[in-house]
């Protein structure tokens, strides 16, 4: 098992490596003198040799390359060209909101999606599962930022149940963390909740269809247990699966959530980085959540095992 | 196709007629723009954020201008934006999925640049893409066609490698077809069914994109009306009027879900092997 984690492992660096020479191509590809598009339109000559000369613009692009995957191999993205910090370091400071965010997020979606899924199942062609494929469909088309905008109307400024926007640090109490993030993970939450519930039921369908659940049923084994330790646990490869590759959505999400619900985390960093052109930052984003997703990917092919003593590493 | 055969074709496949209805009017609406809607950006601050009404039906954004008329505007973009997208992306990746799927040598590289566009969040790809150059329709589509890509090609390689096990293909080869003519008339036809399923998916998620870009202020220049752009000038006028950012976020719900429900429609008649395991 740990020579196989080890040679996973491995494998993930000529992904990373790809997505490194991708970000790399991005910026230095495009047409135009990075450093001036950079500097921005009103930038003076005297500027954009100054950024040209921090950013080793003038290195040969073989070198730049080099210098830029060692650095990132030894975990320094570069700094910032507006804060002038290290963007490890602006990344670590807007990382409680956005981690926050996610796990909220993941932990609701999965539950609520699983619920629904298996619910679906067990009354195939009904009222239920037809309102759980019809509510999947929605859920697909719905975009993040028209949800977001929904429930703040709804929830924050009729009704004045949660707060409309904003994150208050987990520091200051559960409760006005948890407030800030009901309507933020409900939103971003909304397509992943479509994506696994819809596994779920297909899934659950093919087990409920399996000889052991009819010998489960003609021993006596009850609905609940019959349908979550029998049926489920044995459903729950492929899902596991949808889990991880859904983490893309998620991420893609968080930067339009952040957005939607001011809140101060990495989304908006680089949403901010991208209108300030300070690419050394959206370069790093880039690369951490192409890391991020490389790495759910990997555990959830790990995770097999504990869902399916057959699979082996 | 007469009415009776209609009727009994769209009680077979109401997903697939609700989808195509909507897409249609829509389409008609698209294109017929100047005929059915106002100057979309004609402003006119004496009608500053007007509610619903007979002379402005979807009411008034914060600088006066008509939604309805920028509301029609917008659905040419969402609906360029998607076609193009999923027609670009569907071909560039039947022509690599079919290489790589066919020549063994090459299938392992062309994978791995697969999984690693893959790990790139599409959205931020994108918004870096369009940001670097001058923001046009054409350069939101490129940016939002290259991570369609992997999608396109991972689905034709899975095809291809399954076809090309059939005895037919065998037969074929020891007819002494040339690889290109095995390729093209033997194993093509086969990825198409589950292509024009996909793209549907491509279409609907290159909308949510467009959209998702415009509404991060990294799509088409602002003086075009797009639905995401529209809701992102009007996020503080969410208390004082909702109809701002309502009526752009119906729009761009309806398209999205007419393609789905097409594309879902589709998903069943077209490949019932899909449509089991979804």
């Amino acid at each position: 098992m740990l020579a196989y984690i080890v040679r996973r492992l491995f494998l993930t660096l000529p992904v990373m490596a790809l997505v490194a020479v991708f970000v790399f191509l991005l910026l230095h590809l495009s047409p135009g003198d990075p450093a001036a598009i950079m500097a921005g339109e009103n930038a003076t000559a005297e500027n954009i040799a100054q950024i040209r000369t921090k950013l080793g613009l003038d290195e040969p692009l073989w070198k730049q390359f080099a210098l830029w995957v060692l650095a990132l191999a030894s975990g320094d993205l570069g700094q910032s060209l507006f804060w002038g910090d290290p963007v490890t370091t602006l990344i670590g400071q807007r990382a409680e909101p956005t981690i926050s965010l996610a796990l909220t997020t993941i932990s609701f979606a999965v539950i609520v999606a699983i619920t629904l899924g298996v619910t679906a199942a067990a009354n195939p062609g009904t009222w239920i599962d037809r309102g759980v494929m019809g509510f999947a469909v929605m859920g697909f088309s719905l975009p993040v930022f028209v949800v977001g905008y929904m429930l703040i109307f709804l929830f924050a400024i009729e009704l004045k149940w949660l707060p409309v926007q904003g994150y208050t640090r987990f520091a200051e109490g559960f409760v006005p963390w948890l407030r800030n993030l009901v309507l933020p993970s409900l939103a971003l939450g909304m397509a992943y909740v479509a994506l696994i519930a819809r596994i779920t039921r297909t899934t659950m369908l093919e087990v409920l269809s399996e000889d052991y659940i009819r010998t489960g049923k003609a021993k006596g084994v009850a609905n609940r247990p019959l349908l979550l330790r029998h049926a489920l646990k044995n459903a729950a490869v492929p899902i596991v699966t949808v889990v991880g590759i859904g983490v893309a959505l998620l991420i893609g999400g968080v930067v339009i959530t952040e957005t939607v619900f001011n809140i101060p985390g990495i989304g908006r960093l680089v949403v901010d980085a991208i209108s300030r052109r300070d690419y050394p930052i959206v370069q790093g984003v880039i690369m951490l959540f192409a890391g991020l997703y490389v790495l759910v990917n990997l555990l959830v092919d790990l995770s097999y095992t504990l869902f399916d003593p057959r699979i082996r590493y | 196709m007469d009415a009776t055969a209609f009727i009994t074709f769209a009680r077979r496949n109401p997903t697939i007629v609700a989808g195509s209805i909507i897409l249609l009017f829509m389409t008609v609406v698209a294109l017929a723009a100047p005929l059915i809607a106002g100057d979309p950006r004609l402003m006119n601050p004496v009608n500053r954020l007007k509610p619903p009404s007979a002379q402005f039906w979807f009411g008034t954004d914060g600088l006066g201008r008509d939604i309805f008329s920028r509301c029609v505007y917008g659905a040419r973009i969402s609906l360029i934006v998607g076609v193009s997208v999923a027609s670009a992306s569907v071909l560039i990746g039947l022509a690599i999925g079919l290489a790589a799927g066919y020549l063994r040598w090459l299938d392992n590289y062309v994978m791995r640049v697969m999984d690693g566009l893959m790990a790139i969040p599409a959205i931020l790809l994108a918004i870096a893409m369009v940001s670097l150059n001058r923001a046009t329709v054409g350069i939101v589509i490129i940016a939002i066609v290259i991570p369609e890509i992997p999608r396109v090609v991972r689905l034709v390689r899975s095809v291809v490698l399954t076809t090309r096990e059939q005895p037919y293909i065998e037969a074929a080869i020891s007819g002494g077809s040339r690889s290109l003519k095995i390729v093209l008339r033997h194993i093509l036809p086969s990825t198409i069914p589950p292509l024009i399923v996909q793209a549907t998916y491509v279409t609907a998620s290159a909308i949510l994109i467009e959209a998702g870009l415009s509404f991060l202020g990294a799509g088409v220049p602002p003086e075009t009306p797009t639905w995401g752009n529209m809701i992102a000038s009007s996020r503080l006028l969410l208390a004082r009027a909702p109809w701002t950012i309502f009526f752009p976020g119906l729009c761009l719900a309806l398209v999205v879900l007419a393609v789905n429900l097409l594309g879902d429609g589709l998903r069943d008649r077209l490949d019932p092997r899909l449509s089991r395991r979804m």
